[in-house]
């Protein structure tokens, strides 16, 4: 039986990677990532999950036993941060390119330097061509089930890519939520054992990871592109089938009093929760704005977003990541939706606002203040960065 | 008695009679004429046989065996990037240590093998080798050294000896070439307290594929150093691979010796060594040395062969080499 606890959301994340019956765990303490790979070195060694914890000498380690380990056939996680984020990132990109489907926690937080440990989506932005699926949640409850849907998706056979799902550090990590853990049986009944389509096997031998000449190359990559586009449809249905059965439905792209707003913020994360309340006071006073959030980035869903923001005078984006571009175009996401926008001859305002670096807090008032210069047509464009001491 | 001395007390090594037949890296790969990594590769692949899984670094021995769509494997073989063939062997073997335990295969005897040129093993390697020996994994790791960064045009490494010319370590008015002197990687492996280390080079094929096949059965992290010279890089002669790496051992630069649970005992026992000139003489990449440098090195690889004899125990308990 599913029961709702008071819980430490990295707890809770490795709670429910212990529920998917995961095989092999490798990983590398990195802040605000440990509690979760604590916990499940914890969950190992009294014998609650069943698994290999690898403890690794590095991130790069890390995501390099877990090829190996996927490619064995084995369910295979891992989790990390920011600069260890940063360190694996050479085989983030292998992982994808051979087509296994690793899950991966991200607690995001700032790149380095100045070090930080604290919460923005630097990481986030910089890892998104990298190839893998990946989901952002908003709140605890959410990374629970997107952590169990992330296995579904990523193993079947017609998607075989890895996955992440994104929680904020410490602003979603580390925060106690209540959250429903659904029971074993349930998860096992939603996600049968993983099957690998090849694997390394002495009884039916095959090379992974072959030299890929000028002459086949462009078709591995377009292979690979096919890959993700063709995860949508499974990505989606697998929700479906998750709601079904948990009773708890999720979809690419979630609207918050949007149908009828004349201006739209856009936003990623668990700061969506702080932008709704500051929705749900400016409707208080007659505003039509509205909320969407951004749950699957990769692949990134247009035709949703399209759908939820194709009413709006007024776009505000929020993008949590300073992107050094030299300041005559859009940080990462306003970028993406302009081009969604231009392809379809869409052409409401669109401004760009970043905030939320390195831990800084962006308060309802924020959230208010950015709604409005967004509802004046006020913002400037390319970007502001707001909250910011001159 | 150790862990490594116990598992092989009833060894059964190979000999020139009961050489096996199987071939787990066909012939028709893409090496250079000569190569003497791909024959210590190949001899390892007969010692260890089908029942393997290989993961390979990026290198010569990546490259040549698997341009897509062919390949050069018959057993199960992955390659992910440059510097973490260990790490990615030790996922294998975790996946198989937990699937075999929760009853979703029965492959208990499957052996796991990591390997790399001296480039992915002693420079960018050695952080994902160094974890993988300390975790404790099951596991063989082989270095097959060719004493520079051969696949990407002769540049040195740390297994490049002093003096030696490559592309990033030439030879000039004031530069002796390779300026530091060779990293033993096979003494920082013995100090991670693992059961087994040898060294090995295929002019002594036999005595190779019988420490392969002890590093494949001793359980826990085996490393084997396998001098492979490279022709192409060290400028000899196309036929003189082996021939080189003989001298290499008579004249006491690459000693061949086991490191058992700690203990180090000697294979070859070098009793008439040869002078370092005979060495060097087939080898364009020492052309430029002077009598004074040779004087030098040979005095370095004296001392360090005095240290090894005195790990052995004394003057070693090695089979004495034959002409």
């Amino acid at each position: 039986m599913s029961k709702r606890i008071g819980v430490e959301v990295s707890i809770a994340a490795a709670e429910a990677v212990g529920l998917c019956d995961v095989d092999v765990i490798a990983a590398y303490p990195i802040t605000p990532q440990t509690h979760i790979v604590e916990h499940l070195s914890e969950m190992v060694a009294e014998g609650h999950l069943d698994a290999e914890f690898i403890p690794v000498e590095s991130e790069h380690s890390a995501m390099s036993c877990c090829i190996g380990s996927s490619a064995a056939g084995a369910r295979t996680f891992t989790s990390t941060s920011s600069q260890g984020y940063a360190l694996m990132s050479e085989i983030c990109f292998i992982a994808s390119s051979m087509r296994l489907p690793i899950v991966m926690a991200v607690a995001n937080r700032a790149l380095s330097a100045p070090i930080s440990i604290w919460n923005d989506h630097a990481d986030l932005m910089y890892s998104r061509d990298s190839g893998w699926i990946q989901t952002i949640g908003e709140n605890g409850q959410e990374v629970v089930d997107l952590l169990i849907h992330a296995f579904k998706v990523a193993e079947d056979h017609r998607v075989m890519l890895p996955v992440t799902v994104n929680l904020d550090g410490f602003t979603l990590s580390h925060v106690i939520e209540p959250i429903m853990l659904p029971d074993k049986a349930e998860v096992a009944a939603y996600l049968p054992r993983y099957k690998a389509p090849l694997r390394l096997d002495p009884k039916n031998p095959v090379s992974f990871g072959p030299v890929g000449m000028p002459d086949v190359y462009t078709e591995a990559r377009k292979a690979q592109d096919e890959a993700l586009k063709a995860a949508k449809p499974v990505i989606i249905e697998a929700w479906k089938e998750f709601g079904d059965k948990f009773g708890r439905y999720y979809k690419p792209v979630e609207t918050y009093k949007a149908e009828d707003a004349e201006t739209i913020i856009i936003t990623m994360g668990s700061i969506s929760e702080t932008a709704a309340t500051a929705i749900d006071h400016l409707r208080e006073q007659g505003k039509k704005v509205g909320l969407v959030r951004i749950r699957l980035w990769r692949p990134f869903p247009g035709t949703e977003l399209v759908e939820a923001i194709k009413g709006a005078k007024n776009i505000a984006v929020l993008d949590r990541v300073c992107s050094f571009n030299g300041g005559e175009i859009s940080g990462p996401v306003c970028l993406e939706v302009k081009s969604l926008l231009f392809d379809r001859g869409m052409n409401p305002k669109v401004m760009n606002f970043i905030a939320g670096l390195g831990g800084r807090d962006v308060t309802v008032q924020n959230f208010e203040e950015m709604v409005e210069k967004a509802s004046n047509g006020a913002a400037p464009t390319p970007y502001e960065i707001i909250n910011v001491r001159e | 008695m150790g862990i490594a001395s116990e598992a092989l007390k009833n060894f059964k090594g190979f000999n020139l009679k009961n050489m096996p037949e199987v071939e787990p890296l066909s012939p028709g790969h893409r090496a250079c004429q000569g190569c003497g990594e791909v024959l210590a590769l190949r001899l390892a692949m007969k010692a260890l046989g089908e029942n393997v899984v290989m993961c390979s670094a990026t290198g010569c021995m990546e490259i040549i065996t698997s341009p897509f769509p062919q390949t050069a494997w018959k057993v199960p073989w992955i390659h992910v990037a440059f510097e973490n063939a260990a790490a990615v062997a030790s996922g294998v073997e975790s996946a198989y240590k937990a699937m075999n335990r929760k009853g979703i295969i029965n492959q208990p005897d499957v052996v796991f093998v990591g390997y790399g040129g001296d480039g992915a093993t002693m420079d960018i390697g050695i952080q994902a080798l160094s974890g993988a020996l300390e975790r404790g994994h099951n596991f063989v790791y082989m270095c097959f050294d060719n004493e520079a960064y051969m696949n990407t045009g002769i540049q040195r490494s740390s297994g490049t000896p002093f003096g030696a010319g490559t592309t990033t370590s030439p030879p000039g008015k004031k530069s002796i070439g390779q300026s530091t002197w060779k990293k033993n990687l096979p003494a920082i492996a013995v100090a991670h307290n693992i059961p087994y280390v040898a060294t090995a080079t295929p002019a002594y094929p036999v005595d190779l594929m019988n420490k392969v096949k002890k590093a494949a059965m001793v359980p826990g992290p085996a490393y084997l150093h396998i001098y492979s010279p490279c022709p192409t890089g060290w400028r000899c002669g196309i036929d003189e691979s082996v021939q080189v790496a003989r001298l290499a051992v008579q004249s006491k630069v690459f000693p061949l010796y086991e490191v058992i649970d700690g203990q180090y005992v000697l294979s070859r026992k070098v009793a008439k060594p040869k002078p370092i000139t005979e060495y060097f003489k087939p080898q364009r990449r020492f052309r430029h040395l002077t009598e004074a440098d040779v004087a030098k090195i040979q005095e370095r690889i004296d001392a360090e062969y005095e240290d090894i004899l005195k790990k052995c125990g004394g003057d070693g308990k090695g089979k004495e080499e034959k002409e």
